[in-house]
């Protein structure tokens, strides 16, 4: 029966019910990809609308205020958003890449710890931005004492964008043909020579691609900050590593969660300021990884 | 063992080695090693962090109490520890993320890697790639602003300011790209002569999309479902913005509801004294979400280990 039945709905299947049913299909497929991209363009499309009229420089130049939307800006959350995202920079990348050294070029796989720091790091990219808050929170604000300051909150998103830097950036030296190391190693250059001499030159766009798209993860994150002290009324900015701070999600978050309507388009004005940001930092990225990148 | 202890001409790597330490190179190695030893230091002190506090918490606070009542009200007096209320929001809203994301993003991913021409994916996958990339706050305004009103005026039935629904639509699209391009990569790496034979034997695309491609893809699109589910179970910003801030243990989408990243995000921005039992729920909370989140990325690393399909 079985054997009899193949070939008749194999027949059956290529052409009696095609038409309609297929068409329906790859229509369906198209319809869905094209619902997140209407959701996409929804979203942008409101954010802009709804901020327009509070797009000019009160935004940059004024501090912001609880009493009047009317001349509340967001030029504390913005130097604080540079402040914490150049020290997470000056924190996580570095880190990162050498991690990613040591992952690539000198770990020996077999070795159980190893194994370990590969599961780890794995793991630690799909732990919940919030848990790292609680990490700031007990660690590195109240047990090593640093507060609620810059330097906590860039710790904390440091350790939350390292996993995103470490995996970009052993892609990336990988990428470098062994053939590479292999040339230098045989003109008598040592092992470190040849990982800074050839290795990293080659992988730094890719390692920089990816270091940037990190950042511009941490710079849109909310929910750790949260748990950090940055939600507090800042009206000044911030003038060293210890010193309290707000930054740009939390000055949006802070405004969307006041009632008056005012307030409302000044987040959305906020947003298209965010995403702007976002949007150069991703351009940079993809520009490098177009510009600089080596096919072997 | 190649070379050993025959290796003693001079010259071959082996006794140039030996000849001298290099303590340059050990101490980079040294140090290079801390580096990635740091990830693991991360891992120990979310760890260490979430466990003394969760302790002294269950010495306060029973147990039963935490997993069995359906009250959730630290801050009232007397105070009420159920931990329902928050699991079952967090699961409501996950839900309705799930049931958004995996139609979308499956079918997204079917497309992208049967269907699409090069040059309708180069177009596609940025969408994609931007809408991975928009802040969550931004999704958070959006479902508050945007899609609360628009649900409020198209539904038959009442929904509140504030209601799961919104929040958990928004999450879905937000985990759209997760369930999309990591399907993706598992039905591209399906090789082509699987699809071939199906051709062969005169299926469509359609069936051997479905029935030849989906199959032997199916523990990549499983793993990339349950990272999906973990990233929508720990999303914090849209559901703290948009669905509300008070426990309710309810069925209603309709209703305000706090998930357990919003109960986090809550309590943690207050200026919580420590050493109090408020202080210790926090971390408890964290650590209930930590274990589930943990469990589920690690069934999905397991599940892509045992059923993987190796092809050549």
């Amino acid at each position: 029966m079985a054997v009899l039945s193949t070939p008749r709905s194999a027949v059956e299947l290529a052409s009696k019910g095609r038409p309609v049913k297929e068409i329906l299909f790859r229509t369906v497929l198209l319809a869905s990809l094209a619902l997140a991209l209407i959701f996409l363009i929804a979203l942008l499309t409101f954010v802009l609308t709804e901020g327009w009229p509070r797009l000019d420089a009160r935004l940059w130049e004024n501090m912001p205020s609880i009493r009047n939307p009317e001349i509340a800006g967001a030029q504390s959350a913005i130097t604080g958003t540079l402040w914490v995202i150049s020290l997470t920079a000056v924190f996580t990348i570095p880190t990162g890449i050498a991690a990613a050294i040591y992952l690539e070029e000198y770990a020996d796989r077999t070795r159980w710890y190893n194994r370990v720091i590969e599961l780890n790091i794995q793991n630690l990219a799909a732990i919940p931005s919030i848990v790292y808050g609680i990490l700031g929170l007990g660690i590195i604000a109240r047990t090593i004492g640093l507060g609620f300051s810059v330097i906590t909150a860039s710790i904390t998103l440091g350790l939350l964008v390292l996993p995103i830097v470490i995996i970009a950036s052993r892609e990336a030296i990988r990428a470098v043909p062994p053939s590479i190391r292999e040339g230098s190693l045989a003109l008598g250059a040592t092992q470190w020579q040849t990982i800074y001499r050839q290795v990293l030159p080659a992988s730094i766009p890719g390692i920089a691609t990816g270091s940037i798209l990190a950042l511009s993860r941490a710079i849109g994150e909310a929910a750790p900050l949260i748990m950090l002290g940055a939600v507090s009324f800042i009206r000044f900015n911030p003038d060293g590593i210890f010193a309290s701070y707000t930054v740009l999600p939390i000055q949006i978050f802070n405004w969307i969660s006041q009632s008056r309507e005012g307030f409302h388009v000044l987040a959305a004005a906020a947003i298209v300021i965010l995403l702007l940001i976002l949007l150069l930092m991703n351009s940079v990225a993809i520009w490098l990884r177009n510009r600089y990148q080596k096919r072997w | 063992m190649a070379g050993g202890d025959t290796a003693t001409v001079p010259g071959t790597p082996q006794s140039l080695a030996r000849s001298r330490p290099r303590y340059g190179e050990m101490a980079i190695k040294a140090i290079l090693l801390i580096a990635a030893l740091v990830s693991v230091a991360t891992t120990v002190g979310i760890v260490v962090s979430l466990l003394e506090p969760t302790i002294k918490f269950f010495g306060e606070v029973s147990a039963v109490e935490f997993f069995t009542s359906t009250d959730w009200g630290p801050l009232f007096e007397p105070p009420h520890y159920g931990v329902l209320p928050l699991v079952s929001a967090t699961l409501i809203t996950t839900g309705i993320a799930i049931v958004v994301a995996v139609p979308l993003g499956l079918a997204s991913a079917i497309y992208l890697s049967e269907y699409a021409k090069p040059r309708v994916r180069k177009f596609f996958k940025p969408v994609l790639e931007v809408l991975a990339g928009i802040p969550t706050v931004v999704f958070g305004f959006f479902a508050l602003s945007f899609v609360t009103p628009l649900l409020r005026s198209v539904l038959p039935f009442e929904i509140e300011i504030f209601n799961a629904l919104s929040a958990g639509l928004v999450v879905g699209f937000m985990i759209i790209p997760i369930v999309a391009s990591l399907s993706e990569d598992a039905m591209s790496a399906v090789p082509n002569s699987l699809r071939e034979g199906s051709f062969a034997l005169g299926a469509s695309r359609m069936i051997t999309s479905l029935r030849v491609v989906l199959p032997a893809a199916f523990s990549g699109i499983v793993a990339a479902v349950i990272l999906a589910i973990s990233r929508g179970a720990g999303e914090t910003m849209i559901v703290y913005i948009a669905g509300g801030g008070q426990p309710n243990f309810t069925l209603d989408l309709g209703q305000a509801m706090q998930t357990m990243a919003a109960f986090i995000a809550a309590a943690g921005s207050g200026d919580v004294p420590v050493g109090t039992v408020d202080y210790d729920t926090i971390f408890a909370v964290g650590a209930l979400l930590f274990v589930m989140t943990f469990v589920m990325n690690f069934v999905s690393a397991r599940l892509v280990r045992k059923y993987r399909e190796v092809y050549e």
